[in-house]
């Protein structure tokens, strides 16, 4: 029987590569759940509520968008809206070349990987610099992220040094420190010679127009002294109603994330830099991108633009740390990717109809989320759309069901093969043509028949005494 | 041909219309964010002193022992803020020199920078920078050591109070602890963008 892409996948991942990502994302798991249950009286009860903030924004993104924008604009931020990747990546080219900026730094955002921003620049002769120590590595190595939080999750030092000598970042070292220490000298040179800086978005207030972004090593915040103008680019489902509820989003985020009470850097961006201060954009802009965002919220799915991309879903998933990010063929891996992909894909659904699949519906992923997304659903949602769809990426690896649904659909038929049921038993069943057993057999023993008695047990079970 | 921003406002609608009713936005407690650890009431700075030794930050509370670790870790040229530096300079020896502008050419040359802060977090030990208090944005940022100048009656208990109280400023920074990466197999490294050590100074 064929199987899935993300199976095959899987099974040729290296045992190295695979350790490497089964002990850092094992390890992100253990700090989350310590530091949430450590310091919080009920964190259970926290992630519900900012699931519900989250829902009230998905569900009323028909005001808040406007009313975002009004913000923005009242507080000399220009906003400007794209459909596409295209759309998007021109708006951004656009800015910079009413400006004449030739030299833009980035900091980590996972929308500009959707909208594969970089190429896009590059071929227009833009110099464009990732400075998240992981991103700057997935750059020079021509790579693309494997997790949202730690993009550099399937490599180990060795290879780090390999790609630092050879993009003439010092003699071969693999030292975490001086790894560290050469991208430090290497970046602060392309920060302050550049013209723009590229960030994204972790939250955008309505109330105050206040753009959110987290970071531990201050690439962010580089981006933003040492430039003068600011691109923000950003999904439209980024938006929380006021700012007292980035209290609640904000002891969330870096607990599920990275296991921090909070991150080393949290910055608060209302628009360009004051009067007075030397450093900083004069300009700034937000792009707001849907690339398939309103077709996401037009489905019964929508829950899944609740997410603030923690990546607390592919830490515990089991699949994720079996096969890592890459196996997802796509900028979202594991549980969230696995719904969010197809869904942002629009007519390439079918393409990614696999996905929902890649999942044994255990339930961790919703179990962490700390907005609550009940992804096991999602993903049945979507199992139910490919196969309505009958798209054939969701019936790769599906044994043919249809001889079982005839049978349990009559009760004669059915009551005699439980009867006939014991007969298995004897049989070779290892040996037996079906694909289907042969491939679950391969890997387990068939537990001896024992069933047929259920309905002579019912008619002569004791009575409960009254 | 109508814009992207109506293209995607009709789509919005469109996706939303069809709902019988919309999730309301909900009044949540104040309370599922208080620490269950909370130190028994001492002072703010106290409990701000503990978080910030925590995440590795270095809290001292007078200039005597600034000047005792910038001697001893042999950082000897930086940046002060021009406004502070009158109240700081009676205690720094001659053997450490101090410009009062920053330039941005020579951004290695300055081993520490010392600015104000507009706020702290006493739960998080969190130092609160921003454009109308901090000189300049690259001098807390680009030398090894930071120090932020923080007074007693600045600092917030938490995360709400600090953000109920955001000033009216528009580049507002959350300082917790030094620059940090675990980017290399999960291994922490400090000072990967910005400052590899971080002091919190408290005068007045």
């Amino acid at each position: 029987m064929p199987t899935q892409a993300l199976d095959t996948f899987a099974a040729h991942l290296s045992a190295d590569r695979q350790q490497a990502v089964r002990a850092n994302v094992t390890r992100a798991h253990d700090r989350r759940t310590a530091i949430l249950f450590d310091q919080l009286g009920d964190p259970d009860a926290l992630r519900r509520a900012a699931g519900a903030i989250k829902q009230h924004v998905v569900e009323n993104l028909d005001t808040l968008l406007p009313a975002a924008e009004a913000r923005l604009q009242a507080n000399g931020v220009q906003v400007h809206w794209a459909s596409t990747p295209t759309e998007a990546c021109a708006a951004v080219h656009g800015i910079m070349t009413a400006r004449g900026a030739t030299k833009a730094v980035k900091s980590k955002t996972m929308v500009s990987e959707e909208i594969e921003l970089n190429p896009y620049l590059e071929a227009r002769g833009i110099d464009v610099v990732e400075t998240d120590l992981g991103e700057f590595i997935v750059q020079i190595d021509g790579d693309h992220p494997s997790h949202i939080i730690a993009p550099i999750v399937h490599k180990n030092r060795r290879e780090i040094a390999t790609s630092f000598e050879r993009h003439g970042l010092g003699d071969y070292n693999d030292e975490p420190e001086v790894i560290t220490r050469r991208a430090r000298a290497h970046l602060r040179q392309k920060y302050l010679q550049a013209d723009v800086g590229i960030t994204g978005g972790n939250f955008l207030s309505v109330e105050s127009g206040r753009l959110v972004l987290v970071t531990n090593e201050g690439n962010a915040r580089f981006c933003l002294a040492a430039t003068k103008c600011h691109i923000a680019i950003i999904g439209i489902e980024k938006l929380v109603p006021r700012d007292r509820d980035l209290g609640a989003l904000l002891n969330l985020l870096a607990r599920s994330a990275t296991g921090q009470q909070i991150t080393v850097y949290t910055e608060f961006v209302a628009g360009p830099h004051a009067s007075g201060q030397v450093d900083g954009p004069e300009e700034m802009h937000v792009v707001l991108v849907d690339n398939g965002r309103t077709e996401a919220l037009a489905s019964d799915c929508r829950e899944i633009l609740r997410c603030i991309r923690c990546g607390a879903c592919m830490n515990v998933c089991p699949v994720y740390r079996q096969a890592s990010g890459h196996a997802y063929r796509s900028v979202y891996p594991g549980p969230v990717g696995a719904v969010l992909t197809p869904l942002l894909a629009g007519k390439q659904f079918p393409a990614y109809a696999d996905l929902p699949k890649a999942s044994s519906l255990c339930g961790a992923c919703n179990e962490v989320c700390p907005v609550d997304i009940p992804i096991p659903d999602l993903l049945l949602r979507l199992r139910d759309r490919g196969k309505r769809e009958g798209a054939p990426a969701a019936k790769v690896g599906t044994p043919p069901m249809g001889a079982w649904a005839l049978l349990a659909s009559q009760p004669t038929a059915w009551k005699a093969a439980l009867a006939g049921g014991a007969v298995i038993n004897h049989l070779p069943t290892k040996l037996l043509p079906i694909p289907a057993l042969q491939s679950w057999t391969s890997t387990r023993t068939l537990p001896e028949w024992r069933g047929g008695h259920f309905r002579k047990w019912m008619k002569s079970r004791p009575q409960p005494q009254a | 041909m109508s814009s992207s921003r109506d293209q995607i406002l009709a789509r919005v609608r469109a996706a939303l219309d069809p709902l019988p009713e919309r999730a309301p936005l909900p009044d949540w407690d104040r309370e599922l964010v208080r620490l269950r650890t909370q130190a028994p009431p001492t002072d703010l700075w106290t409990q701000f002193a503990e978080r910030l030794t925590n995440v590795n930050g270095t809290p001292l509370t007078d200039v005597a022992a600034l000047v005792a670790l910038l001697e001893a870790n042999g950082w000897t040229h930086g940046y002060c803020d021009p406004a502070l530096w009158p109240e700081l300079q009676p205690a720094f020896p001659d053997s450490i020199t101090v410009e009062t502008a920053f330039d941005r050419s020579r951004v290695d040359d300055y081993a520490f920078g010392i600015t104000a802060v507009t706020g702290a977090i006493a739960e998080t030990g969190t130092l609160i920078l921003g454009d109308l208090t901090t000189s300049r944005r690259l001098a807390a940022l680009t030398p090894w050591t930071h120090v932020a100048v923080v007074r007693r009656a600045q600092i917030h208990p938490d995360i709400p109070s600090a953000i109920a109280a955001f000033p009216d400023d528009p580049n507002l920074v959350w300082v917790t602890g030094p620059s940090k990466t675990a980017d290399v197999e999960g291994i922490l490294v400090e000072g990967v963008h910005g400052p590899g050590c971080q002091v919190a100074l408290l005068l007045g």
